[in-house]
């Protein structure tokens, strides 16, 4: 365990290996970054077991690396403390990090940029391992802020296309809003606790409760989530992040960074377990997440852009079960769905792959006759996010949804609107997939499949997004729910058990089931045998741009402060300020020419030897005293 | 003895190269700040105790020639003095300067000048160095640089004489009042805390004026953006990286312990200056086309920042806003030699004209990046412990409105990387055009300097305790 600093050097040393031998290392450069995630998977291995090894009521352990910040009474360590939550997020990382390392191998092989798409990797992994890591919220800090870096350098990986530059630029500012928040919470968090520890910080919270003081801070880290994990309003940078090669987005905006968020929340149960008017915040804006991102990805025809808001509306099925105090279960979501999402994505890059960089759907078409590994599991990865069992999607979203329904209050009016959304989410998926891979093909060229070092990953993946479930199977099916009680170690369920009869709950599950099922028909009897429709109108069109959320945000906030500021340099500075301290320079001058005192205008030179001469002055003075 | 070497080297390789308008006089003041450099890093890393220099001066007056280099402030701001001239002069390789002797000879006078205020433990003496940093300095931007230079420095002399000379005529007021008639700093405190809470109110303007412009703090920076525009890159930096620093200095030294109770009268309102500053000099930063504007205008916004952390009354935010000084005049050294070779290669400021340098000059590509992130303040660049400290120093406060003001700065964090990223995507992404097509990369000089700078950054980000703990305060 005390080699646990060692996890995140690993993908460290991989960076500044591949980052500064870019040139000279070629191919070798995505070898070495990928054996430095394996390294770190393999070392992620040995603390998880150890961590399940430890009695459950054991004291996390702490490996402390050096003092970070110290001034006045705030001490800051560079520690990392591993326990049953930051090992899962670990395995996850490291994990699902190192396959998709892999196939990039193959994805990126005729990029110019290979070696630096590798080092940015590699600097990812380690930004986003320090990110779980930490033992108090400024190293969480420290990752949450690099992964939004590395986040930047790969959105805009290909920096000549002005356009990927702004989508880049807007994942970074946006992300910076959520910051602002996280750190007014950090704040508040100091001024009253003194702290950053999570340990101590739940202590101090135990022994003076101020619930309101608390709202205020789980709200500020809200916003910070609401940036990092893409949820309503600030969720609009995601889908443009898909300018990023596509392992990046498989990675970095599905698997780990965009469910760092839920892993701020799950880490502050404590916080949010006494803040209802918190939660209930949560609960609503991830639903309405949910929902809006889900109806955007109806009517989306860029592969990548219906995965995007996929990914968006299942953050937001996360938050919901987080707004209802169920951490367990959005850190299930969490896991399923960074297999499922990764497979889908990477199958996606497989796909845009094979037909030569095109991305419309509607110039797809037929390629399960062409690419049949990538064609299944795809398949199996709609299968999964649809909810329908055994694969793990169901499991995970069934919990959730057995949560909202067992909820008093607002949980069960949420329900019903998750209940659209799942049933959105098996019409997207399947509407994606038959159009993709079903029909004729409508594109250009001769698809083919990919090489094995995709297809492997692609395999992999799929086998555990059918079988990732099986960790948290419910009471009521005959399981333990092995997860629930790992995370328990950490998180205290307070609250959390659904209570709920054994009717309700298989009532509930085939319900959830009947409803995948029919988005799927739906999907089956539209979708088949893909024709090119008419331009979508009315509310089909109004999904499809995006309920116009971009451009009110231009509208509302981007084009005020511009003109704002424009404004401000016109007026306030030029008019203003300046012409006040022209005028009294132009003033002096006039003066001076009436004057003739200052022949030139050269005042400066006057002063010069007045300046000089008092200094020779000066200087005699102390050298006579001197001597 | 050592403090006085200090002083003397960049005097004497001044005066000489001045005089003998040598060409050789680059390689005078590059040996002469790498002597001082070398006297500074022993001199602060075998530091035991204060190192001092007292000698009587002009007695009639009571003031004295007392210098100090103490563990905390000066030792810092020292430092970053010495480390700045070489670095500037290592990394100014291309354009050779009409007259040498002179430009080089200011540039000495002006480092001389900057590291006795940095160490004067006599008002006389402080404002004595005041000038002499100032006078060659506005001399350099007036003889060198843009079209319209003399406008500009100009108006940088009207602002900052016009400070200085009240400064003058406040410490004159404080010395009258002094027991002793004298200048020293001890007895300055002493006599500035016998003043009425009334007269210790008007004091307070008469010294902070001409801190408030040579910081610049909002509304007296509007020289500034113009002498970052229109001087030649030494200047630019000598301005930027350091005499700025001399505001926020006076302030921590001349003042704050000076005249407490005019000090916490008027606290309230320099820190709604500096905030409104921030947010506003952020708000022009948005709008600028010249690169060299925005670099300008988000210094003016960081300045703010660490203005009113000093005036928080809060020992973190203070401790936060010393290691911001250092840090920002590493980062912003780094910021202006970048931007200067652009300009010279490109022949423009304007960044509608360039882009797609990436493509052409990577290592360039990489160092302006990371120096843009130092600037947005990332966590691991050495822009983020201070300003961390800061905000929450500044939070946690007991100053009026403190939770307001610091969600407010906190803006910056947002618009900081909206400018920066700006700009950043404007230079180097893209297509390249015309003037950016042939664009070289560094050479090995430049690249020695910047990797130096570069080190700086990320060291002190990582383990920013080696500094923090030189200037280590209560609470």
């Amino acid at each position: 365990m005390q080699l646990a600093w060692l996890i995140p050097i690993f993908p460290l040393v991989g960076f500044l290996i591949s980052g500064l031998g870019r040139n000279k290392l070629g191919h070798s450069a995505g070898w070495i970054a990928t054996a430095a995630i394996l390294a770190s998977f393999l070392l992620s291995l040995g603390v998880f077991f150890n961590v399940l090894a430890m009695p459950a009521d054991a004291a996390p352990t702490v490996v402390t690396l050096f003092d970070f910040i110290s001034a006045g009474n705030l001490h800051i360590p560079f520690a990392f403390q591993l326990d049953a939550l930051s090992a899962t997020f670990l395995l996850i990382i490291t994990g699902i990090g190192f396959l998709i390392h892999v196939y990039s191998i193959a994805y990126m092989g005729h990029d110019d940029g290979f070696g630096k798409f590798f080092a940015y990797l590699n600097l990812f992994v380690f930004s986003m391992l320090l990110l779980v890591m930490g033992n108090n919220y400024i190293i969480m800090f420290i990752g949450w802020e690099g992964v939004g870096l590395c986040s930047y350098l790969l959105i805009g990986f290909w920096y000549k296309n002005l356009s990927y530059t702004y989508a880049a630029r807007k994942a970074f500012v946006m992300n910076r809003i959520g910051d602002l928040g996280f750190l007014v919470g950090l704040f508040l968090v100091y001024a009253k606790y003194g702290t950053f520890n999570y340990v101590e910080l739940q202590q101090a919270i135990a022994s003076s409760n101020d619930t309101l003081y608390l709202t205020y801070i789980a709200l500020c880290f809200f916003v910070g989530a609401m940036g990092k994990s893409a949820q309503l309003p600030l969720f609009t940078w995601l889908p443009d992040a898909m300018a990023g090669p596509t392992p990046v987005s498989a990675l970095i905006h599905a698997a780990t960074m965009v469910t760092a968020g839920i892993y701020m929340i799950s880490r502050s149960h404590f916080i949010y377990s006494l803040t209802q008017h918190a939660q209930d915040v949560i609960l609503i804006i991830g639903a309405a997440t949910a929902f809006i991102a889900a109806t955007i990805a109806t009517r989306q025809n860029d592969i990548k852009k219906v995965l995007a808001y996929s990914t968006v509306s299942q953050l937001g099925f996360m938050f919901m079960a987080l707004g209802v105090g169920a951490y367990t279960a959005a850190v299930f979501h969490v896991i399923t769905h960074a297999f499922f999402k990764a497979l889908l994505f990477l199958g996606s890059g497989s796909v845009i792959h094979a037909v030569e960089g095109e991305q419309d759907i509607r110039h797809m078409g037929g390629l399960k006759k062409y690419m049949k590994t990538t064609y299944m599991t795809f398949l199996i990865g709609c299968i999964a996010i649809a909810g329908i069992p055994p694969l793990s999607g169901f499991f995970s979203k069934d919990e959730i949804m057995m949560h909202l329904f067992a909820s008093h209050g607002l949980g069960q009016i949420i329900w019903a609107v998750a209940v659209l959304a799942a049933f959105m989410t098996a019409y997207y998926m399947f509407r994606l997939l038959f159009v993709t891979f079903w029909g004729e093909y409508r594109g250009k060229g001769h698809p083919h499949e990919s090489p094995a070092l995709m297809t492997v990953p692609l395999m992999v993946l799929a086998l555990f997004s059918v079988i990732a479930g099986f960790i948290g199977i419910p009471e009521v099916l005959g399981g333990h729910h092995w997860l629930a009680s790992f995370l328990g170690r950490v998180i205290t369920p307070a609250g959390e058990h659904a209570e709920l009869s054994h009717s309700t709950e298989y009532s509930l599950m085939a319900f959830a089931v009947v409803v995948a099922l029919s988005g799927i028909g739906l999907a089956y009897v539209g979708f088949k045998k893909y024709q090119a429709s008419a331009q979508n109108t009315g509310l089909a069109s109004f999904f499809e741009n995006k309920w116009y959320l971009d451009e009110l945000y231009n509208t509302i906030i981007v084009k005020p402060i511009m003109a704002l500021s424009s404004l401000l340099e016109k007026f306030v500075e030029k008019m203003g300020i300046d012409g006040l301290v022209n005028g009294v320079g132009k003033s002096v001058q006039w003066s001076s020419t009436k004057v003739r005192l200052m022949q030139n205008g050269m005042v400066g030179t006057y002063l010069f030897l007045l300046v000089m001469g008092m200094i020779l002055l000066f200087s005699l003075q102390l050298i006579y005293r001197l001597f | 003895m050592l403090t006085v070497l200090l002083l003397l080297i960049p005097v004497l390789a001044g005066l000489v190269a001045l005089f003998t308008g040598a060409a050789s006089a680059k390689s005078i003041a590059l040996g002469s700040s790498l002597l001082t450099l070398g006297l500074t890093l022993f001199s602060v890393l075998t530091y035991s105790a204060p190192l001092g220099f007292d000698a009587s001066w002009i007695d009639l007056l009571g003031a004295r020639f007392t210098l100090q280099l103490d563990a905390g402030l000066s030792r810092l701001m020292v430092l970053l003095t010495a480390l700045v001239y070489p670095l500037l002069y290592l990394a100014f390789t291309q354009r050779s300067v009409e007259r040498p002797g002179v430009f080089y000879g200011l540039l000495s006078l002006s480092q001389a000048g900057l590291m006795g205020v940095f160490m004067a433990q006599d008002a006389l003496l402080f404002y004595l160095f005041w000038e002499v940093a100032l006078i060659p300095v506005y001399f350099l931007s007036s003889m060198y640089g843009g079209e319209r230079r003399i406008p500009v420095s100009f108006k940088f002399f009207v602002y900052t004489f016009l400070g200085s000379l009240v400064m003058l005529v406040g410490m004159i007021i404080i010395y009258r009042h002094s027991a002793l008639r004298s200048f020293a700093l001890t007895d300055f405190i002493s006599a500035g805390r016998e003043f009425s809470g009334v007269e210790q109110q008007g004091l307070f303007w008469m010294l902070f004026l001409a801190f408030a412009i040579k910081m610049p703090i909002f509304p007296f920076h509007t020289w500034q953006p113009d002498a970052y525009e229109q001087s030649a890159t030494p200047v630019t930096v000598v301005l930027s990286a350091l005499m700025v620093k001399m505001g926020l200095f006076a302030v921590a030294v001349w003042l704050l312990p000076v005249l407490p109770l005019g000090v916490a009268y008027w606290s309230p309102i320099v820190m709604g200056m500096a905030v409104i500053g921030i947010v506003y000099a952020s708000c022009m930063a948005l709008v600028q086309n010249n690169m060299k504007r925005v670099v300008a205008y988000s210094s003016i916004a960081h300045i703010g920042l660490m203005a009113a952390a000093l005036f928080s009354n809060s020992g973190i935010a203070t401790q936060g806003a010393y290691i911001q000084m250092f840090n920002h005049g590493i980062t912003i050294l780094g910021m202006w030699l970048l931007l200067s070779m652009i300009e010279e290669r490109t022949e423009t400021q304007n960044m509608n004209e360039l882009g797609g340098i990436a493509s052409v000059a990577p290592r360039f590509t990489i160092a302006l990046v990371l120096i843009a992130f130092a600037n947005i303040a990332l966590p691991l660049t050495n822009g983020f412990p201070g300003e961390f400290l800061m905000f929450t120093g500044m939070f946690s406060s007991g100053a009026a409105n403190a939770h307001t003001l610091t969600a407010v700065a906190g803006l910056a964090v947002i618009l900081s990387a909206a400018y920066t990223l700006w700009m950043v995507q404007k230079l180097v992404f893209g297509e390249t055009n015309a003037r950016t097509a042939s664009f070289r990369d560094l050479n090995t000089t430049e690249l020695i300097s910047l990797s130096f700078i570069l080190l700086l950054i990320l060291a002190l980000g990582i383990y920013p305790n080696a500094i923090l703990a030189w200037v280590p305060t209560a609470g």
